[in-house]
């Protein structure tokens, strides 16, 4: 495989995301594993673009990096009011947390593995289109429709669940 | 192109440059005689009162979860738009009819909450 700069980059990036996320299951301070966690969803992002998946990595950026991290660290801020709260794992979570990351991992191999247009497919530089036209265009022409609206209907739910979580403490 | 997102790399790397830089210098160059005005919390010049580190309240879980909520809307609006030329010509008014009801059902949620008075701070 010819070494250019493109790879470099992609290394670059996959390296960010194993370190950090390494980083997130490691260090002991729960800000500390947020802060990371957001440097590994970014290095997702950086891969998602490596896919050509253009929109993907944008979604990735404003909604995981922007919006879901922000809602970890408030999690943080109002259940435990100590910022720099410390993790303790028990031995048998660790344990518990390996086999389900390792029977994961193998899941993810085998489908890898067994989904015939993804084998051993070398990167020959073809650039695909812009994928947001034809993700609206699936959206629109039926096919993906009533998930679509089901996905409202999702939103709704967490949005009506928060409103109520909410509402518990001013009755207290 | 994989060539369109060098800009985007480059303004990535040069902002996380400029911050570190930045902080690494001061910590390095800048002049250390600490004094107990200094050691305190800076609070515009206000003296601090009790420990910043406190247990928040819940209702801001009601504002990330609207900001998060109608963020995703936004990324199922751009496809959207992106192709609603497109089909206009043909079945516009259905596609309309159609983001309308995703708003609305969203925006339902929204009403509740507010009827709630979730967004309302006393």
């Amino acid at each position: 495989m010819e070494f250019t700069l493109k790879t470099l980059i992609f290394y670059g990036f996959a390296l960010l995301t194993v370190a950090s996320g390494i980083v997130v299951v490691t260090v002991r301070n729960i800000v500390h594993a947020a802060f990371s966690l957001m440097v590994t969803l970014f290095g997702v992002a950086g891969l998602y673009v490596f896919l050509q998946a253009d929109f993907l990595a944008a979604t990735q950026v404003i909604v995981y990096v922007g919006g879901i991290l922000v809602l970890i660290l408030f999690g943080v801020m109002m259940t435990s009011g100590r910022l720099e709260m410390r993790i303790h794992i028990e031995r048998g979570q660790l344990l518990l947390g390996a086999v389900v990351a390792i029977a994961l991992l193998m899941l993810l191999l085998a489908v890898i593995a067994n989904t015939p247009q993804w084998k051993n497919v070398a990167d020959d530089g073809t650039q695909l289109q812009p994928t947001t036209e034809s993700i609206g265009t699936l959206i629109l022409n039926g096919q993906f429709l009533l998930p679509f609206e089901v996905v409202s209907v999702l939103l709704l739910v967490a949005l009506i669940g928060a409103a109520l979580i909410s509402r518990k403490e001013v009755r207290e | 192109m994989l060539i369109d997102y060098l800009p985007i790399l480059m303004l990535a790397l040069f902002a996380v440059l400029f911050a570190a830089i930045n902080l690494a210098l001061t910590h390095i160059l800048g002049p250390k005689r600490p004094t107990r005005a200094k050691l305190s919390v800076y609070e515009s010049g206000v003296r601090p009162v009790g420990d910043a580190r406190q247990r928040f309240t819940i209702r801001f879980d009601l504002i990330a979860m609207l900001f998060i909520i109608f963020d995703i809307e936004v990324v199922f609006l751009y496809p959207w738009a992106v192709v609603f030329k497109k089909f206009s010509a043909e079945s516009g008014l259905f596609i309309l009819v159609e983001m309308l009801v995703f708003i609305g059902i969203l925006l339902l949620g929204y009403i509740y909450a507010w009827k709630k008075g979730g967004l309302s701070w006393d």
